[in-house]
């Protein structure tokens, strides 16, 4: 069972007033909000053992290392990593797929292929292309059914030798949908074709086993997984990584340097250059410790019960019109209203409260497929609730009457 | 007093009977569901201001020595603030839109309503009219 009352204790921020009202944040697939447990563990790091890692002699510096990594070990088996040279400190999911679509340009050549889908986030789409772009390898985009599931006749026809890294969101931070990674990285399994994996949205939401589901890359961000923001992951199976160029260069990075010739440091330091986000590492680390003491697995059943919740209060509104609807879906509803503007009803539940996005959620591709200028979405995290659902739905209601 | 305080003044007037914000948008949305004087074959690209979460079609034209001002917006709380920004603007001369000072925005308690990224797209539309009257200006020399 989970301990309600604890955890949303946790969250001072759900006590913020918005316009006299009591804020309801539905906005969680954007960023999800930092328990007490992180953010004590930035105001500890900066006030008793602030320094830089991996360099000092002194107490500061040993003990900042020691937290530092571990928490990488505690990514490592968060995700079913099988070594900590495995787990890579980004600043983001951005960064992340950044760092593997530039390092990988050093095997791609004219001709080799890309995949993506049609559901990516821009920053699942936009580093592909400029990597293609430099090495004339071509993006190849596999389409999404009307439900918003990956169609996967699609997927299996677009596979061919050609196919060098196949890049895929775990769950899409729009339609929602949790894509099949172990069938797809099966397909990709018959040629040589990399799997990379964005988990932005999945990491918070489901155990997730990187092992398991066998794929080459996955990353994702602390942001979303009730950690603090400009801190990521990015793991990479050992031998994948060992052959890949540093992304960029710098100290930490290196193993000896002269002006003729520098040779790079051993895993995971060949690609952290730079002074890390230290404390957001170590908070990182306590943000697992938080989600882990709940259990991924209650917390799924959790989520799936309030978007179980939320379907039951939205099939009854003639007026509303879902955008994603496969049976395989993770806490996020998007939306529109019949003949109103996303913007007018995201700017009305503003003022009553309820903390929604509206616009393209970084999907624009997505959007313009089915014709949408934009939906609103909302998307669950644990501290939420059936009766913040029900107010929702009461405010849904009141500004489309104010609209229509 | 110029024309174009006035009827910013008027407006703050009008806005000030309302004493809570749900009738204060119940009254933009009123306005924005007004019929308008709008030319649907200016809804093109190069009349799209910029900054806008939904979208704004802007155009101007001039009459004898007055501009008038002519926009559209896919959403209707942006039409009814569009509304306003009309109201005040259209049927003035080149010179008073440039000089005018807009303190009606703040004084309707809209600001606070708005979100950053909001706030840009309304400047933004201030900037605009301002641009055309400008542009009147010059070719008037
Ligand atoms: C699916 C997906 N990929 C990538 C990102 C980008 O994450 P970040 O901005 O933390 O790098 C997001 C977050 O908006 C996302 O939802």
């Amino acid at each position: 069972m989970i301990d309600f009352e604890k955890i949303r204790s946790s969250f001072p921020i759900l006590d913020v007033k918005v316009n006299d009202n009591k804020l309801v944040y539905f906005d969680n697939a954007a960023t999800t909000q930092t328990p007490t447990q992180v953010t004590n563990s930035i105001r500890n790091y900066f006030n008793k053992q602030n320094s830089n890692i991996h360099r000092g002699v002194h107490h500061l510096s040993n003990i900042s290392t020691e937290d530092f990594e571990q928490s990488r070990k505690k990514v490592k088996e968060f995700i079913g990593a099988e070594k900590e040279e495995e787990i890579v400190f980004t600043r983001g999911t951005t960064d992340s797929i950044n760092l593997v679509a530039t390092s990988y340009q050093k095997f791609l050549k004219n001709g080799d292929e890309i995949l993506i889908s049609e559901m990516e986030h821009h920053s699942n789409i936009v580093p592909w292309q400029l990597c293609a772009e430099k090495t004339g390898a071509k993006l190849k985009v596999v389409s999404v059914t009307k439900e918003g599931e990956i169609d996967m006749d699609h997927l299996e026809k677009l596979l061919n030798e050609k196919t060098k890294i196949l890049s895929i969101t775990h769950i899409s931070n729009t339609l929602g949908t949790i894509n099949p990674i172990s069938e797809i990285t099966k397909l990709a399994r018959k040629y040589d074709t990399k799997v990379f994996i964005d988990g932005a949205q999945a990491i918070a939401h489901q155990k997730v086993n990187v092992t398991e589901l066998d794929v080459d890359f996955y990353c994702f961000s602390a942001h979303k997984l009730y950690g603090p923001t400009g801190v990521g992951v990015l793991y990479g199976k050992e031998e994948i990584l060992e052959k890949l160029p540093p992304y960029q260069g710098g100290g930490e990075m290196i193993e000896l340097v002269t002006f003729e010739k520098t040779t790079y440091a051993k895993l995971p330091s060949k690609f952290e250059a730079g002074t890390p986000n230290i404390s957001g590492v170590i908070a990182l680390g306590k943000a697992i410790e938080f989600i882990e003491e709940i259990n991924l697995d209650l917390i799924f059943e959790y989520e799936d019960m309030l978007l179980n919740h939320y379907n039951e209060k939205s099939n009854k509104i003639e007026y509303y019109e879902p955008f994603g609807t496969s049976l395989n879906k993770s806490a996020i509803a998007s939306f529109n209203l019949k003949k109103v503007h996303h913007y007018d009803i995201g700017v009305l539940l503003d003022n009553m409260g309820i903390a929604v996005r509206t616009g393209h959620h970084c999907t624009q591709p997505l959007h313009k497929k089915f014709n949408l200028a934009g939906t609103i979405r909302a998307s669950f995290g644990i501290y939420n609730t059936k009766s913040e659902i029900d107010y929702f739905f009461d405010c849904l209601s009141k500004a489309y009457k104010m609209l229509y | 007093m110029t024309s174009v305080e006035k009827i910013q003044n008027e407006i703050v007037e009008e806005l000030s009977l309302f004493t809570d914000w749900i009738e204060k948008y119940e009254y933009l949305i009123g306005l924005g569901k007004d019929e308008i004087d709008f030319d649907k074959k200016f809804m093109k690209d190069e009349f799209l201001i910029n900054g806008c979460q939904s979208k704004v079609w802007l155009y101007a034209k001039q009459n004898n020595s007055k501009v008038t001002f002519h926009a559209y917006s896919d959403a209707i709380m942006t039409k009814g603030i569009i509304a306003l920004l009309i109201k005040v603007f259209s049927n003035q001369s080149p010179d008073d839109i440039i000089n005018s000072k807009l303190d009606f925005i703040d004084k309707i308690g809209l600001k606070s309503h708005l979100s950053a990224t909001r706030a840009n797209g309304l400047m933004s539309m201030i900037k605009q009219i301002k641009i055309y009257a400008i542009g009147f200006k010059e070719k008037n020399g």
